[in-house]
């Protein structure tokens, strides 16, 4: 059988990156307003005030065109796991399926039910069962995320389940383990409260914008108390489980976390990069640990209290990762890269010959030594220790815009609830203010490339590298819908933006409207 | 009479929806696309016949992918 092309592989990456970019515009900001409007609504049924009960409606409207623009577009990510990661989607059988069925269940049912109660139910429902409603609506899309990120978590550390050679799938032995998998919940907590950041960014910028305006005033003041407050405890929040999330990629992804750091030799008490310009002349394989950066600003210890909570723990590097050698935490020695490819490539003969095998005793053996190996199987597909480095440049200079982004979203935050009762005379402010709303997107985007392209090569962390997940097929083809999903994705964006402009551009039905 | 009462909500909210009617025409136009074109014409499943078939296809593509030793 012929060989995979790489350049299969990459557009295959490509358009799955792509596709899920795009997604990941709108789910956001879904998750972010969705929280807002509905702490709106709660104050406009505790105070009965009118003035809220329009704020809540302004931001219900922005987050019905951004929920509209954004519904099915990840079904699109569905249909490519079928036609070009056929052997990923077979490979990890129902455990992939069981969460994205409950996602798209409880998406479907709940968050239907309730955004029509939230929509259609004003006058219709009672105030408190119409707040119900829409905190409902939110929390509906809220569990939808969890599931999602339950089957992303499961790819970066595959838990409760067995492989089962017979059917060439894995099976799920213990849900609990996949449902409440660590990284899923450390996942899960940062990625949404990041999306609140970005919801409250964006109603952030929107009023700073009205106050240059000098329109809806009074509108703005409130918006921006409610989201600078809601955006200074979610960014906080943001960097905690940012801070977990790190010492949980220590322990389950050592290598996205070298990279992520540039770390090309490890030891104890390593410090955290705060800000650096890589050597391009450098790379993990050669030069000394010096010459690695052409500048940079580090934070002592800081790398060795993140991944391992002692100072002077031992954080591994890229070159340590592949060759091995070093003390895990569970005390065991660390295979080195070539060990792992050979007995990957044991696990993956074990596999061609039980398949084979007509004589039971046969069978059993190769079972035997593809149950022994299997915790390397993925190994097996990789020509040499260099192809389990990730493209370290990229996530390590996304990983600071992120970390960036994320420190300058809180000094706003709080320098807006600080000056607040001044903020129409502070023009740079608000201007600031308004130019961070796609910095919001920025981040958030950096953000899952490091979760994403630090786990290169793997489709499934150890199990499966892209090069075994996709499908055999014509990079022509892959080439065709990567461009149809670009117009039409590109199309989508530019609607929403041109309907999402228009409806800021009206304002909500508040004060002094201009 | 529940279900009456569900109905004229839901066809009341439809009626006097004013931006929600452009949204659910892209909502619409949308799943079209995605589903009587992208899906029909673009993105047919690459594992074909009974659960079986599809393992061995899968089997017999995952043992032949492995690295050769050097």
């Amino acid at each position: 059988m012929d060989a995979i092309d790489t350049s299969l592989v990459d557009w295959s990456r490509a358009q799955f990156a792509l596709t899920a970019m795009y997604h990941w515009l709108f789910v956001p900001l879904t998750l972010g307003l969705g929280v807002m409007m509905a702490i709106m609504e709660t104050i406009y049924v505790r105070t009965g005030r009118e003035f809220w009960k329009n704020c809540a409606k302004f931001w219900m409207k922005l987050f019905g065109i951004n929920f509209a623009m954004g519904v099915a577009t990840g079904i699109i990510l569905e249909f490519e796991f079928g036609t070009n990661w056929s052997n990923y989607s077979w490979f990890v059988g129902d455990i992939f399926g069981a969460p994205l069925a409950i996602e798209g269940i409880l998406a479907f049912f709940m968050e239907s039910t309730f955004i029509a109660v939230m929509y259609f139910g004003w006058n219709k429902v009672s105030k408190r069962a119409h707040l119900a409603s829409t905190w409902l609506t939110i929390i509906g899309a809220t569990i939808s995320a969890w599931w999602i990120l339950v089957a992303n978590a499961w790819m970066q550390h595959p838990v409760g389940m067995e492989f089962n050679p017979d059917t060439v799938r894995n099976e799920m032995v213990d849900f609990a383990a996949v449902a409440f998998n660590s990284v899923a919940v450390v996942k899960f907590c940062h990625t949404v409260v990041s999306s609140w950041v970005l919801g409250a960014v964006f109603a952030v910028g929107v009023s700073c914008w009205y106050l240059l305006r000098g329109r809806h005033t009074e509108f703005a003041h409130a918006s921006i108390r409610v989201a600078a407050a809601f955006g200074l405890v979610a960014a906080l929040l943001t960097a905690y489980t940012g801070h977990k999330s790190g010492t949980d990629i220590a322990e389950h992804q050592p290598m996205k976390l070298a990279a992520a750091e540039g770390l090309y030799e490890g030891g104890n008490a390593q410090g955290l990069v705060m800000a650096g310009v890589l050597n391009p002349e450098a790379d993990w394989s050669s030069g000394s640990a010096e010459d690695k950066f052409l500048m940079h600003v580090e934070l002592p210890y800081a790398l060795s209290v993140l991944a391992t909570h002692d100072p002077d723990g031992y954080v591994p590097g890229i070159r340590n990762i592949l060759e091995g050698g070093y003390t895990l935490p569970d005390g065991s020695t660390a295979l080195s890269a070539e060990e792992k490819i050979r007995r990957g490539r044991v696990a993956i003969d074990a596999l061609a010959a039980y398949r084979q095998a007509k004589d039971p005793a046969a069978k059993e053996a190769a079972l035997k030594t593809l149950r022994e190996n299997f915790d390397c199987f993925g190994y097996g597909y990789l020509n040499e220790p260099a192809d389990l480095v990730p493209p370290v440049a990229l996530t390590f200079y996304s990983f600071r815009i992120m970390v960036m982004l994320g420190g300058y979203f809180i000094l706003l935050f709080a320098g807006l609830l600080l000056l607040r009762r001044r903020l129409e005379r502070m023009r740079l402010l608000l201007w600031g203010a308004v130019l961070t709303i796609p910095l919001a997107w920025v981040a958030s985007q950096a953000g899952w490339i490091v979760a994403e392209v630090g786990r290169q090569p793997w489709a499934i962390q150890g199990l499966l590298p892209n090069v075994a997940a996709i499908s055999r097929l014509e990079v022509g083809a892959v080439q065709t819908t990567f461009f149809i999903f670009l117009g039409l994705f590109t199309l989508l964006l530019v609607a929403e933006l041109r309907i999402m402009g228009k409806a800021i551009a009206t304002g909500p039905e508040t004060d002094n409207a201009a | 009479m529940v279900l009456k009462r569900i109905v004229r909500f839901y066809v009341e909210g439809f009626r006097s929806m004013t931006l929600g009617k452009t949204l659910w025409c892209i909502i619409l136009l949308k799943l079209i696309i995605m589903f009587a074109v992208l899906k029909v014409f673009f993105f047919p499943s690459y594992l074909k016949g009974e659960a079986e078939e599809k393992g061995a296809t899968v089997g017999t593509e995952l043992t032949s992918r492995r690295s050769a030793e050097h």
